[in-house]
């Protein structure tokens, strides 16, 4: 497990030792047998795509094939210390409702998702007057998954209107680093937003 | 002549169990046979052995040939081997005939010891728990306390399901294939029809044809059409046969003209030449009866709850008679219990009969899964 993305590493420092963990959009399932390595973290991954539940079935990951569109019904309140979904809220078809749902599920969500606020996608639409493309987005308009992309601004609006407390905020780049110019205008200069959430108390 | 990665020719074997046993039903059977193959060879420790339990016209037939000339080999073939899916170089393969079956095991043809004569219906019907009992007995003659893994599909399936929750210090992984925990009505039905197609056939004599030199050919003949058109999927039907005419034009008569009829009619004839009615009687009662759930208010939760097994499901995506939701069912339980557990939907146009089929990333997860972390 050397290596780890560093979203997945980043992330990796806010799970608790022996928690339980649901990983929505769980890819190859590398997060899950990391933690299950470093932290006896047990759970489960959804994942949609046959050749992710494949590799995660590999590793001896458990993985559920499940479309988190779908709903975490067959999960009771609370069942998790922490629910994570990186990099998968843009393409969700109501990243509202799975964030609801996240935080039903689980005692915490952590969330992590492309910002369309950074400067660069801003300049790109502003001045170039074309759809952005950047590290953090590289498909093109016609051919990106990506359906559902929000600002920080954004998404913590919605936060607020559906009473989820954002518990810690991230701003990496698209390397997966920090900088303090980063949280300090996260909106304009944070390429990648990382989100410790929980329910209003 | 036997393909690479086959186990070659096997020799059927049998287990006597003498024991008076009583079943299910709470009918007994004063002892029994139970006949058997096993592929690859039992570790030392005898921690590498793989149960593999059969479906409603399976047998301990799964894998190899039985001589030089047999011209097909066991039903689960491209599964089972050295270098397959269940690699009988690294796994130690048992499987069974069920009681009640035809293929050799004590059953409805077998000779009623009361009586002389063959059983006929007078065999008592037995149950997925009593399936899971003999196998248990099996596993105690062959010195295995533990199988590393149960595997089976449909009602397969609900075999492997039983094992790790009435036995579960003796199962490490369940595989359930294209399984459910339990029947739907819908099922019921299509069981029910095929009963009474068998039971109505004149020849059937109240399950003594034997007695009568007859079989009810006709009945399961029927039986088995029905059956099989279930296992398949329309898209699956219209691909192989569409509406193709055999002799190219409408010959305005009920002999064949469709292609799809003609195939129909030769699966339901070759069935009849290598099963027995009663045996696909009982077989249709023992699904019908499974319900683990039963013995908890229907709480499946609670009836999954003492299994300790590593569970991996898989579902076919085009099988309507054992669907996706069924399996999910299964799993949303064992995952509210918090159990281990993996669930692939499988993409096929196969229908029920996808479990049977040599889908890649089906058998690369089988072998994963057999291979991962016990």
């Amino acid at each position: 497990m050397s290596t780890l993305r560093a979203d997945l590493a980043l992330i990796s420092d806010w799970v608790a030792p022996e928690a339980r963990l649901l990983d929505l959009g769980c890819g190859d399932g590398a997060l899950l047998a990391h933690l299950a390595d470093t932290r006896q973290v047990t759970g489960y991954g959804l994942e949609i795509d046959p050749d992710s539940v494949v590799a995660c079935v590999a590793r001896g990951v458990n993985v559920i094939q499940q479309d988190i569109d779908a709903g975490l019904a067959p999960f009771s309140d609370g069942s998790f210390d922490q629910v994570v979904m990186t990099q998968a809220l843009q393409a969700v078809h109501g990243p509202d409702h799975v964030l609801r749902e996240m935080v039903r599920v689980g005692r915490e969500a952590i969330v992590t998702f492309p910002n369309f606020g950074h400067w660069r996608v801003r300049k790109r639409l502003a001045l170039d007057g074309r759809m952005p493309v950047s590290d953090a987005l590289p498909h093109a308009w016609y051919n990106t998954p990506n359906i559902h992309l929000c600002t920080v601004r954004d998404f913590e609006a919605l936060c607020a209107d559906l009473g989820i407390r954002v518990r810690e905020r991230i701003m990496v780049n698209h390397h997966h680093r920090r900088g303090a110019l980063m949280q300090a205008l996260p909106n304009l200069l944070g390429e990648i937003a990382v989100y410790r959430l929980g329910r209003d108390a | 002549m036997h393909t690479e990665g086959s186990v070659g020719v096997v020799t059927p074997q049998t287990f006597v169990c003498e024991r008076d046993t009583v079943l299910a039903s709470g009918q007994r059977l004063a002892g029994y046979s139970m006949v058997y193959e096993t592929y690859g060879t039992l570790a030392p420790g005898a921690d590498n052995a793989v149960l593999i339990c059969h479906a409603l016209s399976g047998d301990h037939h799964a894998a190899g040939y039985h001589d030089d000339d047999d011209r097909k080999p066991g039903w689960w073939d491209n599964a089972i081997g050295p270098g397959k899916a269940i690699d009988t170089n690294r796994w130690f393969v048992v499987c069974p005939n069920n009681l009640g079956g035809c293929s050799g095991s004590t059953g409805p043809a077998s000779p009623n010891p009361a009586t002389g004569k063959p059983f006929g219906r007078d065999f008592p019907l037995v149950t997925v728990e009593d399936w899971v009992n003999s196998q248990a007995a099996l596993a105690e003659h062959l010195g295995i306390a533990r199988w590393a893994a149960v595997i089976g599909g449909s009602l397969g399936g609900m075999q492997a399901l039983d094992w790790a929750i009435r036995k579960p210090e003796q199962v490490g992984k369940a595989v359930v294939v294209a399984a459910a925990p339990r029947l739907s009505t819908q099922n019921i039905a299509f069981n029910e029809i095929a009963r009474q197609a068998i039971r109505s056939d004149p020849d059937f004599h109240d399950g003594h044809y034997l007695e009568h030199g007859t079989l009810p050919r006709r009945g399961l003949k029927l039986a088995r059409m029905l059956g099989h058109i279930t296992y398949l999927s329309g898209e699956g039907m219209r691909d192989k046969f569409g509406r193709e005419l055999r002799e190219g034009k409408l010959s305005f008569n009920f002999d064949v003209e469709f292609q799809v009829e003609s195939y129909l009619r030769y699966q339901g004839e070759s069935f009849v030449d290598r099963f027995d009615a009663n045996t696909y009687l009982l077989m249709t009662k023992a699904l019908d009866y499974f319900d683990p759930a039963a013995r908890t208010e229907g709480d499946l939760r609670a009836a999954l709850a003492p299994a300790t097994a590593r569970f991996f499901v898989a579902a076919f995506s085009s099988d309507w008679r054992f669907a996706p939701e069924r399996s999910r069912e299964l799993v949303s339980a064992l995952m509210a219990n918090g159990q281990r557990v993996s669930y692939a939907e499988i993409e096929s146009d196969h229908g029920h009969d996808g479990f049977l089929m040599p889908i890649a990333p089906y058998h690369r997860m089988l072998r994963d899964f057999l291979e991962g972390p016990a």
